[in-house]
């Protein structure tokens, strides 16, 4: 064990079993959570903390800062809510056309954008989203700044009622659980370990060998359909696909989420959404200023734990493990 | 504080109240957020149906010889007033709006003192997955009875949405969309200001009427400015103007030049721009950069607040004509509670803040007439009874749930003619409903079908 562990530090016994440990108490938590918590508020947290993950899986492993994944999010919406209140599909099938669309457009962008790099990548990228707003703004089928409204709840598979609250929760969790093993087991896998050394240090990814443009190619596409799922669920629980969801400012709201939890870990994403979703929920009914009172907490977070919540956390934790 | 299925006897038995006496149209509304335990299972150990409907008509009946007190869910009427307090559109309505619901309140207070009213607030932050977020738990968790303001359209269509399957009422203000007392109009969702209909019907009609017949119009490029300028072109057709046409400027463009140039071109004797907000205030600037503002051209505004003028600054806004649904400079009445507005938030009320006070006591008086909270038999009183207050002189809703009051056509004085602060417009014209509404006969909206088959 001792010697696994020197081996491999980042998969020895003890992280591991911990890691085990915290996924089995998140999801008994989550399982109990809508007993405890409004459900409504609860799947609002888990479709931004699946698009976080998304975002994350390019930014924290493939080091690609997209700044338009809400064209991603806002377009699967779309396509979902249209799918099932105009065309009557069930929400399965709503929500697979939500994720293929979204992992077309991220084909394209992907395209067009992993030819540059940093800044280049995040204006390409940008630039692009703001394309897709524009056309969210004017294409006929998104009703412009009314939006899609009144999306039917429906059946799922046929056999669960999503009309009731608790089944649309279990639901939206399987959704939620379902893309983040995706992640956790693609952050694991080879691929992941070439992204992270593309990430690392790209030229010496190609001297051995790597094509990094076709890997960095399939993490945005994977990146892009997760964006689109999440955002095709979230287009059913809240039975409406806004012009909001397309918006720059959601792009910028997945990065905030991502930084605050910790970029590069598994579970930073996570609770930066579910911070950044409560704070928007519950300083809703007060007097502050919403915008005012998160930027502060951003700069808080940039100036004191650079390294976000959960990065922090691992950092602090006595294991001397980079945040890398 | 979040807790689901909070047990609430008296709650229960107003929904139960209101479940046997409601039409079969609350029938089949999704209750799947409202249900309760004990219904459900009410249901579920009954042998039949009906044995269930009977029961509930017996609890009906009992809960009706019950005093009056008890018929308010909770002992409280809860108003909750949502909108955009920190973005946008939070100086025309935003915390405003929460000063004029307070004064209503008060206000109401003095004619009925024994009964009690919360009021709750919540920004919506211009999103319409948190606006029925918080109405959700509104009416699931906190009691709310009554939503009022919203002032975005998209957030506006979810919150009827939410509403209607909830069967709560809401109260719109600014909401410019025509699909909500259109297409989307619920029995439970009431527009108490304007929409976009009658923001472009009343000055096409009243200007046409006074030979200002050719119109161009200079619009953003989305659905907003398109449906403003379509709209505007088949009133024009209908009462014998013209369009000399139309130009589309890009959404948050800072260069209209090329724009006013046409427009000045096009010879029509009225230019009219159908954008808001930052956009108006940039066309505005140039407009007056370019010498139009002593040419013939008369300007107009499709969409335009007092406090997009306060602004702006006369300086640039002068000669502006716009429709307004209320002004605060219009009558001793109105000056009255401008000045009591003013005391509180140092700016004179706009428009849809003062809707926000009169939709508040009106819905509070149509409670206390109806001696109970529950929905249909406040809606049933909203009705019957014409609202009467310094916003609208004995208007009644309409059966699409619209609010039927007159307008005004204003223009923006001259700098040297604004006496004091706050004084930005003079009345060219009163615009009677009659002039200012969609006709019944031409609404998309269901309900109307159904209350005249009614009749």
């Amino acid at each position: 064990m001792t010697m696994q562990t020197q081996a491999l530090p980042r998969t020895g016994m003890g992280t591991g079993s911990r890691k085990a440990l915290l996924l089995g108490g998140g999801l008994l938590l989550a399982l109990a959570a809508p007993f405890l918590l409004y459900p409504v508020f609860l799947m609002k947290v888990l479709c931004f903390a699946l698009f976080a993950c998304a975002f994350n899986l390019l930014i924290g492993f493939a080091g690609l800062l997209s700044f338009g994944h809400a064209a991603f999010f806002g377009s699967a919406a779309y396509i979902a809510a249209h799918t099932v209140k105009v065309w009557n599909w069930a929400p399965e099938f709503g929500l697979i056309a939500a994720t293929a669309v979204a992992g077309l457009m991220g084909l394209v962008f992907g395209l067009i954008a992993i030819r540059r790099q940093g800044i280049y990548f995040a204006m390409i990228t940008l630039a692009l989203s703001q394309m897709v707003f524009f056309l969210a703004l004017q294409l006929p089928f998104t009703h412009g700044e009314d939006g899609i409204q009144g999306v039917p709840h429906g059946t799922l598979f046929g056999l669960f009622d999503l009309n009731q609250p608790l089944t649309m929760y279990y639901a939206v969790l399987a959704i939620f659980v379902g893309g983040f093993a995706l992640i956790w087991r693609t952050v694991h896998s080879p691929f992941g370990q070439v992204l992270k050394a593309i990430r690392e240090n790209e030229p010496r990814a190609v001297s051995l060998g790597y094509r990094t443009d076709r890997y960095k190619l399939v993490a945005f596409v994977l990146s892009a359909s997760l964006a689109g799922l999440a955002g095709g669920t979230k287009a059913l629980v809240f039975q409406l696909a806004s012009l909001t969801d397309v918006t720059w400012q959601m792009s910028g709201e997945v990065v905030l989420m991502t930084l605050l939890g910790g970029m590069g870990t598994l579970f930073g994403p996570v609770i930066g959404a579910a911070l950044v979703v409560t704070l928007e929920s519950y300083l809703a009914s007060t007097s502050l200023p919403v915008p005012v009172v998160i930027g502060c907490i951003f700069v808080v977070c940039v100036l004191v734990f650079r390294r976000g919540i959960v990065g922090e956390i691992v950092a602090r934790s006595g294991r001397g493990r980079k945040p890398s | 504080m979040d807790v689901v299925g909070r047990k609430n006897p008296s709650r229960h038995g107003n929904r139960n109240d209101r479940l046997s006496a409601g039409t079969t149209r609350n029938m089949h509304h999704h209750r799947s957020q409202s249900i309760k335990p004990w219904y459900r299972s009410a249901i579920r150990n009954s042998k039949t149906a009906a044995a269930a409907l009977s029961a509930m008509a017996i609890m009906a009946t009992l809960s009706a010889t019950t005093v009056s007190a008890a018929e308010i869910s909770d002992g409280v009427v809860r108003i909750g007033i949502i909108n955009d307090q920190s973005g946008t559109l939070s100086d025309l309505a935003g915390p405003g709006s929460v000063v004029a619901a307070k004064l209503a309140i008060e206000d109401f207070k003095k004619l009925k003192p024994d009964l009690k009213v919360e009021l709750l607030t919540a920004d919506h932050q211009n999103k319409a997955d948190i606006g029925s977020q918080v109405v959700r738990r509104w009416i699931d968790v906190d009691g709310v009875d009554m939503i009022a303001d919203v002032g975005n359209s998209a957030v506006a269509l979810a919150i009827q949405s939410v509403a209607r399957d909830k069967n709560k009422i809401v109260i719109y203000s600014a909401v410019g969309t025509t699909e909500i007392s259109g297409k989307q109009c619920s029995p439970t969702g009431i527009a108490w200001l304007h929409d976009n209909y009658n923001l472009v019907a009343a000055p096409i009609r009243r200007l046409v009427s006074e030979g200002q017949d050719s119109w161009f119009f200079v619009a953003a490029d989305y659905a907003f400015g398109r449906n403003m300028v379509s709209e505007s072109q088949r009133i024009l057709s209908e009462i014998g103007g013209k369009s000399a046409g139309a130009v589309f400027h890009p959404l948050g463009t800072v260069d209209y030049s090329s724009f006013i140039l046409q427009a000045s071109s096009s010879q029509a004797k009225v230019i009219a721009f159908a954008n808001a907000g930052d956009q108006l205030v940039a066309a505005m600037k140039q407009w007056n950069e370019f010498g139009m503002d002593k040419g013939s051209q008369k300007v107009v505004a499709e969409l335009m607040f007092l406090t997009d003028v306060h602004s702006m600054g006369p300086e640039i806004a002068k000669g502006l004509t716009t429709v307004t649904a209320w002004y605060w400079d219009l009558n001793d009445e109105t000056r009255a509670f401008g000045r009591r507005f003013y005391q509180v938030r140092s700016r004179m009320p706009t428009a849809p803040q003062a809707a926000v006070y009169s939709a508040v006591l009106h819905y509070l008086k149509s409670v206390a007439a109806a001696g109970t909270d529950s929905t249909d038999a406040v809606m049933e009183k909203m009705r019957s009874m014409p609202v009467d207050d310094f916003f609208a002189r004995g208007a009644r809703l309409r059966a699409d749930n619209k609010l039927v009051h007159d307008f005004y056509l204003v223009q923006v004085k001259e700098p040297a003619e604004v006496k004091g602060p706050w004084e930005y417009y003079k009345v060219v014209a009163t615009i009677p409903a009659s002039e200012a509404y969609l006709p019944l006969s031409q609404s998309d909206c269901p309900l109307v079908g159904t209350a005249s088959s009614q009749k």
